[in-house]
């Protein structure tokens, strides 16, 4: 039985990471094809049917690309830095629960790597590590742009955790659990957090894009005044690697917005449909995905529309708008909870 | 002096309530991108399609035979003359018993290149031209990776000899 249940986690383990994998590459075709609808143009469309090897054909070119190591850089820390970001990006994935649970064989198999009950404050712990790999590979490339770039990045990284836990401590006040796999059953059929906390939601994904460094908030990678941020001498794969890790936190802050607000596996009618556990099951991970990919698509929707802030106006946002907001969020929660007695 | 009604006042005043807010705003651009998202490409995807071009556009050159085949351009030299951008270059030969049908002067031009890379497509060689023989057609040069390929020669610049091979410049005779 033992031997059973390490054998189902190392599957789900590994199917989660190649999904990651596979949906971070495809990210990168899918965001050069909304760049191009919305500037009325067509995109990559030479590499296959609809240009879909086009993600493979740029991992050969990275792969292939010479590969430069500034003379005047720290090696260790320089070649570290991509892998600490790569590393930091998969590690999350753990916590997530893709599915509900399969009966196969008479075993109840959960669709979820490790149920921690402290699920959500993992999250959090580990994309605070994510800095790191930002951090050491701008300090590590000894150039004044990458410096730069890597302090802004950590900076911000910082001020936006502080008012994304405040947003989250509210949804937890609501919830009474850290894990993830409670809050997500809790939201069984429609009864999803966005309807409780709203406002919630909206300081959550704000945050959330400062935490990728996606547009409005993509201040370290800066191309029009840092050159390209803590990347400037980054060449090959390993700025390959800084890319993908990317693409791989916008995948999982996707997957982590809908599985806290928007109800994860839950669908509406769920129980009245008369299915079988592991059909609703199955249905349940297609319509999970459904969401991460809304969610993705929402990323890259407000990339290709809001021009990125001032440094200034991004710390002010942070500091003065975002963590007052979220206290208020948490206060009113706290009250609401308190009157109503639940 | 007005010319258009589309100027506008520009004014420093300070923002409203709604505009500091910035998210009514970011919404409003959403809806913008979106509503691109679902308009038609302005792209002409180029070596499958071709945009349409003019009836006189002024593309790449075409030296015309006459109606029983022969070449009709003497080597008079009037379009290298004419020639701004001084891309055409030729080599003249006198025609020999028996070649009648090949060539409608007495004079013809053994070699005839011009450098597409020089050529502005301005069209004074075909107005300079006293024998109608050669004409800018509505095909544009193709792209290559080699300068060589750009020098084009009387194997590329003459039409053929079949009715099929015939290249149309009436548009251009008629304007």
């Amino acid at each position: 039985m033992e031997m059973l249940f390490l054998l189902d986690k190392t599957v789900i383990a590994f199917v989660a990471f190649a999904i990651t994998l596979l949906i971070a590459t495809y990210s990168t075709y899918a965001e050069r094809k909304v760049a191009a609808f919305m500037q009325d143009r067509v995109g990559p469309d030479r590499a296959g049917p609809f240009g879909i090897l086009q993600p493979l054909a740029d991992a050969g070119k990275f792969f292939f690309k010479e590969e430069i190591i500034p003379n005047t850089s720290d090696k260790f820390l320089f070649i570290i830095g991509p892998g600490i970001s790569m590393l930091t990006a998969l590690m999350t994935s753990v916590v997530i629960p893709w599915g509900g649970t399969l009966q196969i064989a008479g075993r109840d198999i959960s669709l979820q790597v490790a149920d921690l009950n402290i699920g959500v404050l993992y999250v959090f712990a580990v994309v605070s590590l994510g800095v790191y790999g930002i951090m050491i590979g701008g300090w590590a490339s000894n150039n004044k742009y990458s410096l730069l770039g890597a302090v802004r990045a950590s900076s911000q990284m910082i001020s936006y955790e502080l008012s994304m836990g405040l947003a989250l401590i509210a949804l937890i006040m609501m919830t009474g659990t850290l894990s993830l796999k409670e809050i997500v059953d809790q939201q069984h059929g429609m009864n999803w957090n966005v309807f409780y906390q709203p406002f919630g939601f909206l300081l959550f994904i704000i945050c959330a894009f400062a935490e990728c460094n996606r547009t409005p908030f993509d201040l370290p990678e800066c191309e029009a005044e840092l050159v390209g941020g803590y990347h400037t001498e980054y060449s090959s794969m390993k700025l390959g690697f800084y890319m993908f890790a990317e693409y791989i936190n916008m995948f999982i802050s996707s997957a982590f917005m809908a599985s806290l607000y928007f109800g994860g596996y839950n669908f509406p009618f769920m129980d009245s449909l008369g299915l079988s556990q592991n059909a609703i099951t199955i249905i349940g991970v297609f319509v999970f995905f459904l969401k991460i990919f809304f969610f993705i698509f929402v990323f890259m929707w407000i990339r290709w529309t809001i021009p990125r802030f001032r440094y200034d106006q991004l710390m002010k946002l942070g500091w003065q708008w975002m963590i007052p907001l979220a206290l208020l969020n948490v206060f009113v929660t706290g009250l609401v909870i308190l009157l109503t007695g639940n | 002096m007005q010319l258009t009604n589309r100027s506008k006042v520009v004014s420093d005043k300070n923002m409203t309530a709604m505009e500091a807010a910035y998210l009514p705003a970011v919404i409003k651009g959403m809806a913008v991108t979106l509503k691109h998202f679902f308009m038609r490409p302005a792209t002409t995807k180029y070596p499958e399609q071709t945009r349409e071009f003019s009836e006189v556009y002024r593309g790449r050159h075409v030296l015309k035979r006459d109606e029983k085949g022969a070449e009709r351009c003497t080597a008079c030299g009037l379009c290298a003359v004419s020639c701004p951008a001084e891309a055409i270059t030729m080599v003249a030969a006198e025609r020999k018993k028996g070649e009648e049908g090949l060539y409608r002067e007495e004079k013809y031009a053994a070699i005839y290149e011009i450098n597409m890379l020089r050529c502005i497509f301005c069209g004074l060689c075909e107005e300079a031209c006293p024998k109608q023989a050669i004409f800018l057609t509505k095909e544009i040069a193709p792209a290559s990776y080699e300068r060589e390929d750009f020098i084009w020669g009387k194997d590329r610049l003459v039409e053929g000899v079949e009715e099929t091979k015939r290249i149309d410049i009436t548009k251009r005779q008629d304007r």
